[in-house]
């Protein structure tokens, strides 16, 4: 596997990962408005 | 932090990123393999639908929620699992590509991808839903990955029998998520997908027996023998059975899901006896054996989609 190809690689994980971490600030910003407001 | 200490950390930062062999090579969609996607759709359906079934209301950012926690705590089981057999994976043509043994991924990537997805998904659990449910989603985790993976699957041929309580726990964890406890409904769940591991399991284990051999690994029809597995695939069918009628017996279901328990499992039993009477030793003509896979994984969602079904309509 050639660098050009790891650093393709590493690249998508990065993306992914950031979406997935904005997703989950997501959750966890609509858990907390669903415990304040006494639903959950 | 001096400039001497900056330049090493650079330097080292820097062959970590020019080096291959010092980072991680794996796609994305490996560590996606890892997690035994598949397989999680049967964990999320029946954790859903213990979650369903429950009695009491709870709001859908932490159903969801809940799903998801069942879901990372699966994945993270089958990562580890993946990092534990490895090894075997790669002498089995059915595991053989999967990331660790095809070469992929590195072991230690699979590791803390593994461990971290576990405390996620517990941590997860706990602080959003409740800290019993996630009690059970960590003991499930830690049963597979220790008393299955580990302890039971290279020891002994009833590996999958008592493992198989392993897989059986989601519709546990999401009943609790919702109740906070664990009532007869859930328990008669759990014990409808231990009893029917064994012959979902044991069927698939037939037609890829050259396999198991090959890796070592002590499943029924390569210890005892395709006679006996036959044999214990239709007693285990009869058990199955008795777990399937159990939440109608016991009143905690009404009549939609008996009748279509009835059925499906009439059709399961029918598939049996075929796999139980077949004289068959080829794998590539074990017709009978793929049917009864097949089925099995179906007839998991029929049931467990009438006992929403009919909770809802008559609970």
């Amino acid at each position: 596997m050639d660098q050009a190809q790891i650093q393709a690689r590493q690249r998508a994980r990065a993306k992914v990962m950031g979406v997935l971490l904005g997703a989950f600030a997501i959750l966890v910003f609509a858990i907390s408005i669903v415990k304040m407001t006494g639903k959950g | 932090m001096n400039n001497s200490a900056w330049r090493t950390l650079a330097e080292t930062m820097t062959t970590a990123t020019m080096n291959p062999s010092l980072m991680s090579t794996a796609d994305w969609r490996d560590f996606l393999a890892l997690t035994k996607p598949r397989v999680m759709t049967l964990v999320v359906f029946t954790g859903l639908c213990g979650m369903l079934a429950a009695p009491g209301h709870i709001h859908p950012v932490l159903g969801f929620t809940a799903i998801l926690c069942i879901a990372l705590g699966a994945g993270a089981a089958a990562a580890l699992n993946q990092w534990i057999e490895a090894d075997s994976d790669g002498l089995m043509k059915r595991t053989a590509n999967r990331p660790l043994p095809a070469g992929r991924m590195e072991r230690q990537s699979a590791l803390h991808f593994g461990v971290g997805l576990s405390f996620f998904s517990v941590i997860l659990m706990g602080l959003a839903l409740n800290w019993f449910a996630a009690a059970i989603l960590a003991v499930s985790i830690l049963f597979y990955v220790f008393v299955y993976t580990l302890w039971l699957k290279p020891r002994t041929a009833q590996n999958i029998v008592i493992g198989g309580a392993a897989g059986a726990f989601p519709p546990v964890i999401g009943w609790a998520a919702v109740t906070g406890d664990v009532s007869a409904l859930p328990i008669a769940l759990f014990c409808l997908i231990f009893f029917w591991t064994p012959p979902h399991f044991w069927a698939l284990a037939l037609y890829v027996r050259p396999d198991y051999a090959a890796a070592g690994i002590p499943m029924l029809p390569v210890v005892a023998g395709e006679r006996e597995t036959r044999r214990q695939i239709w007693g285990y069918t009869a058990i199955m059975a008795v777990a399937a009628f159990a939440p109608v017996l016991l009143g905690l279901t009404g009549p939609l899901y008996g009748t279509v328990a009835v059925v499906a499992t009439l059709i399961f039993a029918v598939l049996a006896f075929r796999v139980f009477s077949s004289l068959e030793l080829d794998t590539r003509n074990m017709k009978a054996e793929r049917a009864l896979f097949r089925y099995s994984i179906l007839y998991l969602f029929i049931l467990f989609g009438a006992v929403v079904a009919d909770r809802w309509m008559f609970a």
